[in-house]
């Protein structure tokens, strides 16, 4: 009995084969091409969505303004305004991350054929949106996904948590001059802390402003009369500097969120950055908002 | 025929006053002073006294300084282009005010805001060093030196203050630069108290020294033959202009163009008499720099537009339409 194949089966096995090779790879490869193995991130917020869908590896320079502990030692290539063109080019990077009006960089570095991802700076359902992109750009479409629906179930959820509840006015704040009230910089009605602030059951007493940030007098600020004021700011803040902070509120003792000392600090420096936590830092808002849907 | 003096002064003195009713919201002038109304439930009374007031007389301080700080530093360097800000003093009180910005130091002071104070710190940092490069010139400040020193000064902290944006982050940098646009939303009176005194010192020497003014523009060697002790009047024009700069820069950023077209301006309408030409400009750069406000928080409101961007847009033009004006007669 002849047990070898015969060279017409052998064919057709090789064409399986082949097959089976072919789709195996289509399907782990991003559309763009090759999987990006060294990347390069001027963004903080595409540096957190790289590493919560378990890119951190791949990741070889971040920006300036990186400071989560994965990230620590690796190279810091500048930021939006001072990108270091020269030491991104010396980490041999074949993905660099940038902001899309980086244009200097991206002509540089198309120039030298390495890929980009340009970044867009959007609003809250924007951000699962740019997990699913960037997912799609390396290789990691799958954990890209659990990410994206995972903000957008948390989001959902809060969203049902704080319907039919009352909708304060309230400031979010994210900027001022220690110690007075001056230069108050505030979200206007655009943007994903605009949209955070919906999501969390408040309105927005700057919501008619279209623009992302506005900077509101002192006259504007009592005018709005915001029922809750809640600052954002970076964990350097002390809480002796906190506290003496917001005591400069009380110059506007008239404001209801004065009256009834609703005025709240949160720190941490990912509150402003549209990256992987933004559903957690807008239950911490609807936690302070609504303390009693929670 | 010549406008009276004293309708300068009335004029600036009416825009004061009537710049507090005007604002970007509609305030309720009665119940703004029922004093019945307790005063922390009292929004028109909150909105005219902490919010309009306060912000009416910074504008008015700032002004009337920038523009006699002007008029006494041309007479002083005997440069019609000289300005406040030519001495190093605005750049030095901005870089002292972008460090604390950008680096996050707070002083819990009550009395002090923390930016102010490191802004006037930076500004006496300035002042020293020009004078110390200019005193050791025989009986006289050399104002050339000066002038060198100050344009010098000027150059090295604007560097600073680009590098210390260069490298913050971008809320820091776009927090600086919106800064260095002017300010006069005060939000209260502890930045004008505080600032007070020193402006008080500076408008003091400003009321001792026009006849001696007068004199040192013909020169240093002339001022001297005529009895003028020139040393003297020099540091005394010296520190002043620079002490009432420091003061209006820590209350309100370093505003632009007042210092220069204001003194020009007056000495179009009533000469070159510093007797005159000082208190008159006080009267209206205080009463423009008013206007410009009014014009900062009302254009786009609630957005507001930052003084510094108006008093150089609407100033500007203006001082041309004066200078082509006064060629023509």
């Amino acid at each position: 009995m002849d047990t070898c194949p015969k060279p017409t089966k052998l064919k057709h096995y090789l064409i399986i084969i082949g097959a089976v090779c072919l789709l195996s790879v289509t399907t782990v490869l991003p559309a763009s091409g090759e999987i990006p193995r060294r990347i390069v991130s001027v963004v903080p917020a595409v540096t957190q969505i790289l590493l919560a869908i378990g890119a951190g590896p791949q990741i070889t320079g971040v920006s300036s303004f990186d400071d989560s502990q994965e990230v620590a030692s690796l190279p810091k290539v500048g930021a939006l305004l001072n990108p270091d063109i020269e030491k991104i080019f010396s980490l041999s990077p074949d993905l660099v991350v940038l902001y899309k009006n980086q244009i200097e960089e991206h002509t540089q570095l198309k120039r030298a054929r390495i890929k980009t991802f340009l970044y867009h700076h959007g609003t809250l359902p924007d951000i699962p949106k740019t997990v699913r992109t960037i997912g799609k750009h390396i290789g990691k479409e799958f954990e890209a996904e659990q990410v994206a629906v995972g903000i957008e179930t948390e989001l959902r959820k809060l969203k049902e948590q704080t319907t039919g509840l009352a909708k304060p006015k309230t400031l979010l704040v994210f900027g001022r001059e220690p110690n007075s009230i001056r230069n108050v910089y505030a979200s206007g009605g655009v943007g994903f802390l605009h949209d955070i602030l919906e999501v969390a059951g408040a309105t927005n007493v700057f919501a008619d402003i279209p623009r992302e940030a506005t900077r509101p007098s002192s006259e504007t600020i009592l005018a709005v009369a915001p029922e809750i004021i809640i600052e954002l700011r970076s964990k350097h803040a002390t809480e002796n500097n906190i506290n003496s902070d917001n005591n400069a509120w009380k110059t506007f003792s008239s404001l209801p969120a004065v009256k009834s000392e609703k005025i709240y600090v949160l720190t941490g420096n990912d509150l402003v950055v549209p990256g992987p936590n933004v559903a957690h830092v807008a239950k911490q808002i609807a936690e302070l908002i609504h303390p009693e849907a929670f | 025929m010549k406008t009276p003096r004293v309708v300068f002064h009335l004029a600036a003195f009416a825009i004061c006053v009537l710049a507090p009713f005007v604002g970007s919201t509609s305030i309720n002038l009665y119940s703004a002073f029922n004093f019945e109304i307790p005063f922390s439930d009292n929004i028109d009374a909150q909105i005219l006294f902490i919010a309009r007031i306060p912000r009416v007389i910074a504008g008015a301080l700032v002004g009337a300084a920038l523009a006699t700080s002007g008029v006494v530093l041309q007479a002083l360097l005997r440069n019609p282009l000289a300005t406040p800000f030519t001495l190093g003093v605005s750049a030095g009180g901005s870089l002292g005010a972008i460090l604390v910005i950008v680096l996050g130091f707070s002083v819990s002071s009550p009395f002090v805001p923390t930016v102010a104070l490191a802004s006037f710190i930076g500004s006496l940092t300035a002042v020293s060093i020009v004078y110390y490069l200019a005193r050791f010139r025989g009986n006289r400040l050399s104002t050339n030196v000066l002038l060198l020193a100050g344009v010098t000064l000027n150059s090295l902290f604007s560097a600073t203050i680009m590098f210390v944006q260069y490298m913050a982050d971008y809320t820091q940098s776009f927090y600086s630069i919106r800064w260095l646009m002017g300010n006069l939303d005060v939000s209260g009176y502890t930045p004008i108290i505080s600032a007070l005194p020193l402006l008080l010192v500076a408008f003091a020497v400003f009321c001792y020294l026009p006849r001696a003014l007068n004199v040192l523009t013909l020169g240093a060697d002339s001022a001297s033959a005529r009895g003028v002790n020139v040393l003297a009047t020099q540091r005394l024009a010296f520190f002043s202009a620079s002490l009432a700069t420091g003061a209006a820069v820590a209350i309100g950023g370093p505003i632009g163009f007042i210092g220069i077209i204001i003194p020009h301006a007056v000495r179009m309408f009533v000469g070159a008499d510093h007797r005159v030409v000082l208190p008159i400009s006080a009267s209206l750069g205080a009463a423009f720099l008013v206007i410009c406000d009014i014009g900062a928080r009302t254009i786009l409101s609630p957005v507001e537009l930052p003084v510094g961007v108006i008093t150089a847009m609407f100033g500007g033009p203006f001082f041309l339409w004066i200078l082509v004006r006064n060629q023509q007669n």
